[in-house]
């Protein structure tokens, strides 16, 4: 029972309190980019989660199986990198195969994947809160995708309305939605009392 | 002979001032977004992180520009990659053993310069065409614009946000500090509204 309610307070802290976007700032260049189409945003969150759940349990596993009892942690970084940019590759290729639809609907996303911050960030939050369990570094994966899909449809439906308001010239693009965001990031931390 | 050189020095100071305003990264670019909002609620650490890829920076470009004539086109990203990861490790190394509080700090956000959009764009933008020289005049310009626009918005975080700057109390006594300022949400705003100042700048200019 204390292990399903730690990961059910796990997801929750990393999807809502913790969130990586608006707490973490991490994955703010795909939140800027792509927040503009509600159906885009939410392709490119359902790609981040798959490939978020993918790589957080993947490098979770090489962390504790392979590095720590070598001592090889120095190379921690590069070995992370790498199995990011691998697992990516080959969910590309893999959809590709299987699933031609999803693959066409993905389109660029999918690569640029690899340089997106918030799944190196999400692997090296693993390691720094010292998550000892497997189960917990899949939860939190999964969580941290959620998170970041929640976040970046919420921004989309916001700017999908922001279209029709005059926003004065100079703030326009960019601005705006940083603007945004920091009121987004401000109702978020009302979760904070919710565990 | 002379018109070369001359033409030569123009390219180099062109690069140099390139990365301070014309090609600033961070407010012009929009590139290195998460350090830039995630560092500067305070200048230490928006200064540190600054160096910090000023240094990945500069070796990188310099190793992907020895390589460059070896890159082959598809395996380029991979190689850009796993160069500047190894040189982050080695800057991340150099944190702990001499600035341990300012590590502690910047936590998980020194091994994400990997990720950090700028140092790969330059690499592909500038290090993988022209030779040493030029690429390490260019990371410099770069790393400038960045550790400029860093401090900028971490100086007005700070001062409006606690009072302090560089931990030293500037503000009177009686001022209340804006506390949200120094949460995620002052981030965000303070980039969004220096976003806006600069466009305004520019449209002024133009």
């Amino acid at each position: 029972m204390d292990t399903v309610y730690l990961l059910i307070t796990g997801f929750l802290s990393v999807v809502l309190i913790n969130n990586l976007v608006l707490t973490k700032f991490l994955g703010i260049c795909p939140y800027l980019g792509v927040s503009g189409r509600i159906d885009m945003a939410f392709g490119m969150g359902l790609a981040v989660t798959f490939v978020m759940t993918l790589s957080g349990t993947l490098t979770w596993l090489i962390d504790h199986m392979v590095l720590i009892p070598l001592g090889l942690e120095v190379t921690r970084y590069v070995c992370f990198i790498l199995v990011i940019a691998s697992a990516v590759q080959l969910v590309e290729m893999y959809l590709r195969k299987f699933f031609p639809p999803l693959y066409d609907s993905f389109g660029i996303f999918l690569p640029l994947i690899t340089t997106n911050c918030a799944i190196l960030g999400l692997c090296l939050f693993l390691n720094l809160w010292g998550i000892d369990s497997l189960l917990e570094a899949v939860v939190l994966s999964v969580g941290g995708g959620i998170g970041f899909t929640m976040a970046i449809c919420i921004m989309a439906g916001i700017r999908e309305n922001l279209r029709m308001v005059d926003v004065p010239e100079c703030l326009q693009g960019a601005p705006i939605t940083l603007i945004t965001a920091g009121i987004l990031s401000l109702a978020f931390m009302g979760f904070a009392g919710i565990i | 002979m002379a018109t070369d050189s001359d033409g030569q020095t123009c390219v180099y100071k062109n690069t140099l001032l390139a990365g301070l305003w014309r090609e600033n990264p961070v407010l012009r670019l929009l590139l290195g977004m998460c350090p830039t909002l995630a560092v500067t609620a305070a200048v230490k650490p928006a200064f540190t992180m600054g160096m910090c890829v000023v240094f990945v920076l500069v070796c990188s470009n310099v190793m992907v520009s020895l390589m460059r004539n070896m890159l082959k086109p598809h395996l380029r990203i991979l190689m850009f990659t796993l160069t500047i990861a190894t040189f982050v490790t080695i800057a991340d190394l150099l944190l702990k053993a001499f600035q341990p509080d300012m590590s502690a700090a910047l936590g998980p956000y020194v091994p994400l310069i990997i990720v950090n959009c700028i140092i790969i764009a330059r690499a592909e933008a500038c290090a993988s065409k022209n030779p040493i020289l030029l690429s390490i005049v260019d990371a410099l310009s770069m790393g400038a614009g960045f550790t400029v626009a860093l401090c900028v918005l971490a100086g007005i975080r700070e001062v409006l946000g606690t009072g302090k700057f560089f931990d030293i109390q500037v503000m009177p006594k009686a001022f209340v500090p804006w506390a949200a300022l120094s949460m995620p949400v002052g981030a965000f705003l303070t980039l969004g509204f220096l976003l806006g100042l600069v466009a305004l700048i520019t449209k002024k200019r133009s």
